[in-house]
């Protein structure tokens, strides 16, 4: 039977996450992170992967990884949604599935010991049925798509690639296959992209002939490249949960104590009952989260509809809980120096990422058989 | 213990299987299931349960029914289940409890509840209705309104005020009344809909033998809080399949009719889907967190979502239909044992609906609950306290 809420090791495991967030990732210190050069709070994912082995969560205890699972990658996400701490944790994650389900070990033994990080270059925008995004090319962004050379090489463009990272591999899907390749090889060029959330930097990818080794070809690469995007869609919603639980704490604090004609806030029902509003909803996504957590262990058909789901439900509850802080901290919340707005705009792109709660709803009433009206019934 | 898994509920399902006919007499099976502790497999042993963990319940309900054994019609007894059986489990005596539980789950009592007054339902506190006490008795003299089943039920809860000069939550307590002794009337009270689910109860004079007491005097308001959290569960946390409920209902139809869809109500239907989906799982996680303890004031989430839900997908069915959305089957007034939901038009479940935001304390009062009391946001000044 589905298991909706945390057991004893999960438990534990948010613990240390969280007493490591709250020693090295101060909602100040990533501000100062996005303001100034860095990309990603190295020194803070150095500790998260040295102290709490989070890259190798998933990776079964044969290739050197912990052995655990989604679930247990989901109540970190949680947390590193509290604390919407610049590190490239998810794209890790993603990156991991795809190797899963590709059988590919030695990678995977490379990500459980934290060797070299991978990353799926494919848009962040991309959901797991592939829907087109909105990637109409604008001034900045070319639609060119990868192709495959002899060599193999591959050759062309991706926009809006999440946690790649310069160092690292990358995991591209071209032609009918899937390849690896080097991203520091000087055929590839990472650009970054002044991203609406500043904490998760996207990097467009341009290949000139570059060097790939493939890793799946034909169905096998499709398979592994919407296995990876739909635990990106389910575990996301974990994210959201964290982030949107936050915004909730941070807001009733405020109101508690934030006094205007001469009483708490937070004693006006206008105010209590959105907050009570945005709880009931938070309880839901909580339990819809820890449903398409629950499902992507089990690798049957209902995980794809229970990350559709998760991304249909979580990504506008979360945005709706950090408007509502934004709006309840009065003019303070529409300062740089307060950290609402970090939680604004993580919580704005992640309800893009993966695709749109919109294109979701759209996966499901497929899955779910409720057609949309064929075009004579439009009239 | 062993019997409290799901394969050893369903061993015991089926020794009391190879001892009692599912075919032969309904109530005596019924007794004797109760007696066996498979009633409500949670309760105590000997109050209808075994001390279960709650989350079992359906294995045992499941195995019955695939043995085509006789049910005891949850819903006919809605109240008596989902509100006074566990106010009497956390705060009767043993003997008012050997006395009313069986009855009350096999379905042959049906009880009703007395709390709302003409002048007390949000604020349920300030109600007037009094007691007096009166050698062994108490006599009881006031006015209850919506009072759902008093025209079927055999008892009571009663909320009643016995002492007028306390503080208005201190003055108050809690009984059991007999609607069928002498002085208390009952009149049907015409609802939205044209039926009569609930009525007027006027309470003239009526003798309560202080054996019929939960809880002591005066502590009338805990016990009741008790009671309302367990309604709020009980309207808004059941157990139900993916598209069970209303939502069912709406895509049945959308399947069915592609004549009626429009782009517009497809993203209505889909955003239906997806509310009736969470509501779904919340309401699960939320009874795996209480399994077989009491409700806190998080169970107010279930039923306000519900409400919310079952308003607007029966106002989304209305609309769907279109022309036949204009069309009502009957408004003449019946007396229901509970609301046909899925028996009669769309027109009707969107009438019903409206109460679901209103009975079992309304969607006001609920997110108020849960500000004050989950998120412990400060209370408004009140003058009452
Ligand atoms: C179908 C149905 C069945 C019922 N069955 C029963 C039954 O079996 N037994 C029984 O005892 N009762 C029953 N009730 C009564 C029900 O519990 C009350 O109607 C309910 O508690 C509201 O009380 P009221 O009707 O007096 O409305 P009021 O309390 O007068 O409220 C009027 C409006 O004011 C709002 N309001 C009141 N106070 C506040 C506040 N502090 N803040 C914000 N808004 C506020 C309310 O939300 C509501 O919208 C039933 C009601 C219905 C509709």
């Amino acid at each position: 039977m589905t298991d909706l809420l945390y057991d004893a090791d999960e438990e534990a495991l948010r613990d240390s996450v969280r007493a490591l967030l709250t020693a090295y990732a101060p909602w100040q210190r990533t501000l100062a992170a996005v303001d100034g050069e860095d990309r990603y709070d190295l020194e803070l994912w150095r500790r998260l992967v040295d102290q709490t082995g989070i890259t190798g969560l998933a990776v079964p205890t044969e290739y050197e990884g912990a052995g655990a699972g989604f679930r247990e990658v989901a109540v970190v996400l949680e947390e590193l949604g509290r604390t919407v701490a610049p590190v490239p944790f998810l794209g890790t994650v993603v990156a991991t599935r795809a190797l899963l389900a590709c059988g590919e070990h030695t990678l995977l033994r490379q990500v459980a010991t934290a060797e070299c990080e991978v990353t799926l270059a494919v848009g962040f925008a991309t959901a797991p049925d592939r829907t087109p995004a909105a990637t109409a090319p604008t001034s900045t962004t070319r639609c060119d798509p990868v192709r495959v050379g002899s060599g193999p090489t591959l050759s062309g463009r991706v926009s809006g690639v999440v946690d790649a990272v310069p160092e690292g591999l990358l995991l591209v899907p071209a032609g009918e296959g899937l390849y690896v390749v080097e991203a520091a090889d000087p055929a590839v060029r990472l650009t970054p992209v002044v991203s609406l959330d500043a904490t998760r930097p996207l990097v467009d990818i341009e290949f000139t002939g570059a060097p790939a080794r493939p890793v799946a070809t034909g169905v096998a690469a499709a398979e592994a490249v919407t296995a990876a995007l739909t635990a990106g869609a389910a575990l996301l919603a974990s994210e959201q949960v964290g982030l949107a639980q936050w915004c909730l704490d941070t807001t009733v604090a405020y109101v508690r104590q934030r006094h205007q004609f001469g009483r708490p806030v937070g004693s006006f029902q206008a105010v209590k009952h959105r907050l009570a509003d945005l709880w009931v909803e938070l309880t839901e996504a909580r339990a819809v989260a820890r449903y398409a957590a629950d499902r992507l262990g089990a690798d049957d058909a209902e995980a794809s509809l229970a990350a559709a789901l998760a991304q249909a439900y979580c990504g506008p509850m979360a945005v709706r809980a950090a408007e509502v802080c934004v709006q309840l901290h009065g003019g303070l919340g529409f300062t740089w120096e307060h950290p609402a707005h970090l939680y604004l705009k993580r919580a704005k792109s992640s309800a893009i990422a993966f695709g749109t709660a919109d294109r979701h709803r759209a996966a499901l009433a497929r899955m779910v058989d409720l057609p949309a009206p064929t075009v004579e019934q439009r009239h | 213990m062993s019997d409290h898994t799901a394969d050893g509920l369903r061993g015991l399902v089926a020794a009391f299987l190879r001892t009692h006919d599912p075919a032969g007499d309904r109530t005596g099976f019924l007794r004797a299931r109760f007696d066996a502790g498979l009633a409500w497999v949670h309760h105590p042993p000997g109050r209808g349960g075994l001390g279960a963990p709650a989350h079992l319940q359906p294995v045992v309900d499941e195995a019955f029914a695939a043995a085509g054994a006789p049910d005891n019609r949850p819903r006919r007894n809605s109240i008596g289940l989902g509100m006074a059986a566990p106010t009497l489990l956390r705060h009767a005596t043993e003997a008012q409890c050997r006395r009313w539980l069986r009855p009350l789950w096999t379905g042959e009592e049906v009880w009703c509840q007395l709390f709302s007054e003409p002048e007390a339902g949000s604020d349920l506190a300030s109600l007037r209705t009094r007691a007096v006490p009166e050698g062994e008795d108490w006599v009881v003299d006031g006015q209850k309104v919506w009072t759902s089943l008093a025209h079927q039920a055999r008892w009571a809860i009663l909320l009643a005020r016995t002492d007028p000069a306390a503080p208005k939550h201190h003055g108050l307590t809690y009984f059991v009344c007999d609607m069928t002794a002498p002085g208390v009337q009952v009149r049907p009270l015409r609802q939205i809909t044209g039926e009569a689910e609930f009525n007027e109860v006027f309470l003239t004079g009526v003798r309560i033998p202080d054996a019929h007491r939960i809880g002591a005097v005066g502590q009338g308001w805990p016990i009741a809080r008790t009671t309302l959290m367990n309604e709020r569960v009980a309207i808004g946390g059941r157990p139900l399949p993916r598209e069970g409920g209303m939502v069912g209902v709406l895509t049945r139809l959308w399947r069915q009719r592609p004549d009626l869809r429009t782009a517009g109500l497809h993203a209505e239907v889909l955003h239906a889907w997806v509310r009736a989906e969470a509501a779904r799982l919340g309401a699960l996680r939320l009874r795996q967190l209480i399994t077989a303890g009491e409700p806190g004031p998080e169970g107010s989430a279930v039923k306000l979502s519900f409400a919310e839900l079952s308003q607007q997908i029966s106002g989304l069915e209305v609309e769907l239909r279109g022309a036949e959305g204009l069309r009502h089957d009957d408004w003449t007034m019946h007396r229901p044992v509970e609301p046909d939901l899925l028996g009669r038009t769309a027109t009707y479940r969107y009438l019903r609906a409206r109460g679901n935001s209103i009975e079992g304390g309304t969607s006001e009062i609920l997110r108020t609950i849960i500000a004050e009391r989950v998120l412990g946001l400060p209370t408004e000044p009140r003058r009452d306290r």
